[in-house]
């Protein structure tokens, strides 16, 4: 971003990677599928690179107001000086966080995920799906990342986009606003969890595992992580892969 | 004469009581935050329409659904009759209202006397779903005792009434058909759906004199287990029949996901962001009261928070969705209401006696609700998007943990860390910042 500006241009829209996105070994795959497919439309984006700081929605959800609008109120800083109006993220926690919370406290986007970006792209006939074989026939069932589905009503986005691959989508018994939650939201993914009889994400891989898929998508980085521990628990890695719907468009797109 | 009496003291005592207590639970949820949901009228109409009147999210479980909106219509429609036993009652007359309506009359009785029959089926399908089935969610720790008979009173009381209205129904078609109906010698039949059939096969064989007894039990008995019906609501979970009407008018219209932003930080994290700001300048509006970051008791919820514990029916929908709960975790969307309006009860009931700023020393953090319980919840909005009366839970969770974290200090020591993480190096593990864009230079 620091670079655009020094050009004089200001992009259209800005990535927001996430720290997930940047850190995170299996995430990072995923940031780099949403890259490629923002390059292959050609898509004037930029990212903040090491600008960029954590949105606080952890810390919020953990119940510390402080944290969080302190990096709420350095990140809008941030925003603002380079005139961000457009954000697409990968994380739906960044994605709620933005665009629900920092208006409040001066920071007004336009935020989408990127599974609304992609979808709109295929659906303005901007990224094609050139490798129709690869995912043809493959049972695919999604999961609801909880910040995604239920909290902002995003529902038929990923959905459609399984749709276009021609695989078979699958629900599960629990989904959409019913989807089960995959264990790490709301800052569980920072800690161990209470004394109970069973791991959350177990609970929900077992749920994905009935339906027998090829493939379990999803559309955030911490559900992909706690359903791939929940398909290794399961023994499951070599039978069921789990994947973001951007790697899903990304691999048929041929990218 | 002396019946109109009677009559007029027991109604005027029954709907004084419950006025009464109507009051203190108005009192109760103004102990409450303030909070403005007075915006967006029409979105709000809306909802109350569809979720109350139209029990929309009822019906993602079917079978419950369609029981429960019998009963539902029964009660809304049998309010009507109410309005001539109560003329009845007052003026001394019989069926006041059947020579005016007409046919119109036979129409509505036979109505609420075919939904009575529904509601009577209905109510035996919940009696047995709640002893005979036991349905998981019927049978949690918090449903013992008080909830559980609560739970099934409204039932039996229901079959009581209907037993009620069909006796009185019954045993007058049967002096209409003999002759001696009120005022009028002339045999003949009301014509109303099911008693017309019903009373003659019941009562055929007693007299005239017993027949009018009968008659003045079925009414007496109606009326009076309406009347205390009425004043066993304000104790109840059955409270949502009338509370769940305001409850969804003022729901939360925002998305589920955004969480309140607290004011009182706003301010002070501008200031400490702020170099040119005077901490010791004096305030330009005088600061509201002082308040304690998030919620340690009631009181320090918002009236809508208040309000939703009222509103209860400790369904058990929230529960049997939560994520936590369904692995095994302590917590319970369902005890969290619960141990809410338990608590309001009990601290309302304190102030009233001891004066508006007593205390009693006890809170709803930590005497009702355990910090392991409020450490288990994940903010996935699976108990909020269930409930059939939109309570929210969740915002009474997030505010007794912001209590803990801002004010106590409380913090499991792995979030402790990640807290501590964000605040130093800008993400919730131990990465350092200058390694954010890695990721573009790996192959
Ligand atoms: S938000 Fe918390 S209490 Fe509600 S269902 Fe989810 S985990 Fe349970
Ligand atoms: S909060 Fe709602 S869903 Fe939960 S028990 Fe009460 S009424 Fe039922």
């Amino acid at each position: 971003m620091a670079d655009c500006l020094a050009k004089g241009e200001i992009p259209e829209i800005l990535f927001w990677v996430g720290c997930a996105g940047s850190f995170d070994d299996r995430a990072k795959k995923i940031t780099k599928a949403v890259v490629k497919i923002l390059n292959k439309c050609k898509i004037d984006f930029a990212v903040l690179g090491t600008e960029e700081n954590c949105t606080g929605d952890p810390a919020k959800r953990a119940g510390n107001e402080f944290t969080f609008q302190m990096q709420a109120m350095m990140n809008i800083q941030v925003l603002d000086a380079y005139e961000v109006k457009n954000i697409v993220t990968a994380c739906p926690h960044c994605f709620n966080t933005l665009k629900n919370e920092y208006s409040d406290l001066g920071g007004n986007y336009n935020v989408i995920h990127h599974s609304q970006l992609i979808q709109s792209l295929i659906n303005d006939g901007k990224l094609q799906i050139e490798d129709k074989s690869v995912f043809k026939g493959k049972k695919i069932t999604f999961h609801d990342p909880c910040y995604l589905g239920r909290a902002n009503d995003v529902y038929d986005a990923p959905r459609e986009m399984i749709i276009k691959l021609d695989a078979e989508l699958i629900e599960m018994k629990r989904c959409r606003s019913k989807g089960l939650f995959c264990g790490a939201g709301g800052a569980q993914m920072f800690k161990e969890a209470e004394p109970g009889k069973k791991e959350v994400n177990i609970e929900r891989t077992e749920d994905a595992l009935e339906t027998k898929p090829d493939f379990i998508a999803t559309g955030c980085p911490f559900c992909n992580t706690m359903m791939t521990d929940g398909i290794k628990n399961a023994e499951k890695e070599d039978t069921v892969k789990v994947l973001d719907v951007a790697e899903l468009i990304a691999n048929a797109a041929d990218l | 004469m002396i019946e109109c009496l009677i009559f007029a003291v027991f109604s005027f005592a029954c709907l004084g009581y419950f006025s009464k207590n109507i009051l203190k639970i108005k009192r109760n949820i103004s102990l409450g935050r303030k909070l403005d949901r007075s915006d967006k009228k029409a979105e709000r109409l809306k909802t109350m329409l569809l979720v109350a009147f139209g029990q929309k999210k009822m019906f993602s479980r079917p079978l419950p659904a369609v029981l429960h909106f019998c009963l539902y219509v029964a009660f809304m429609i049998t309010s009507l009759e109410l309005l001539e036993i109560f003329a009845d009652g007052l003026s001394g007359n019989h069926r006041l209202f059947r020579s005016s309506l007409g046919s119109f009359y036979t129409f509505i009785v036979s109505f609420i006397e075919v939904l009575s029959v529904l509601a009577l089926i209905a109510t035996f399908a919940f009696l047995s779903r709640r002893n005979l089935l036991k349905i998981p969610r019927f049978q949690m720790s918090e449903m013992k005792g008080w909830p559980k008979l609560d739970g099934n009173l409204i039932l039996f009381i229901e079959i009581i009434l209907v037993s009620f209205i069909f006796t009185m129904n019954g045993a007058d078609e049967v002096l209409y058909n003999n002759g001696h109906a009120h005022g009028s010698s002339t045999a003949g039949s009301y014509n109303f759906a099911v008693s017309q059939h019903l009373g003659p096969l019941l009562f055929d064989s007693f007299s005239n004199s017993q027949l009018h007894v009968l008659e003045r039990i079925g009414w007496w008995g109606h009326i009076v287990l309406v009347l205390l019906f009425l004043n066993y609501l304000p104790y109840s979970k059955h409270f949502h029949i009338l509370l769940a009407f305001p409850n969804t008018y003022y729901s939360n219209l925002e998305k589920k996901g955004k969480f309140s932003n607290m004011e009182s930080v706003t301010n002070e994290v501008k200031l400490m962001m702020d170099p040119t700001a005077d901490p010791y300048a004096v305030p330009a509006e005088p600061v509201a009261e002082p308040q304690s970051f998030g919620a340690k008791d009631v009181t320090d919820l918002t009236w809508k928070n208040l309000m939703d514990a009222y509103t209860c029916t400790e369904c058990g929908r929230c529960t049997s969705s939560c994520p936590a709960n369904i692995t095994g975790k302590l917590l319970s969307p369902r005890k969290v209401m619960m141990d809410t309006r338990d608590r309001l009860e009990e601290l309302g009931d304190y102030k009233q006696k001891n004066g508006k700023d007593a205390s009693d020393g006890k809170s709803l953090l930590g005497d009702y609700i355990s910090e392991e319980e409020l450490w288990a919840c994940t903010s996935c909005n699976a108990c909020v998007d269930e409930c059939p009366v939109n309570i929210d839970p969740l915002s009474i969770i997030i505010d007794l943990r912001r209590y803990l974290v801002m004010e106590q200090s409380k913090v499991p020591s792995e979030l402790a860390g990640m807290l501590t993480n964000i605040e130093n190096n800008g993400a919730p593990w131990q990465f350092s910042p200058t390694d954010r864009l890695n990721w573009a230079n790996e192959d």
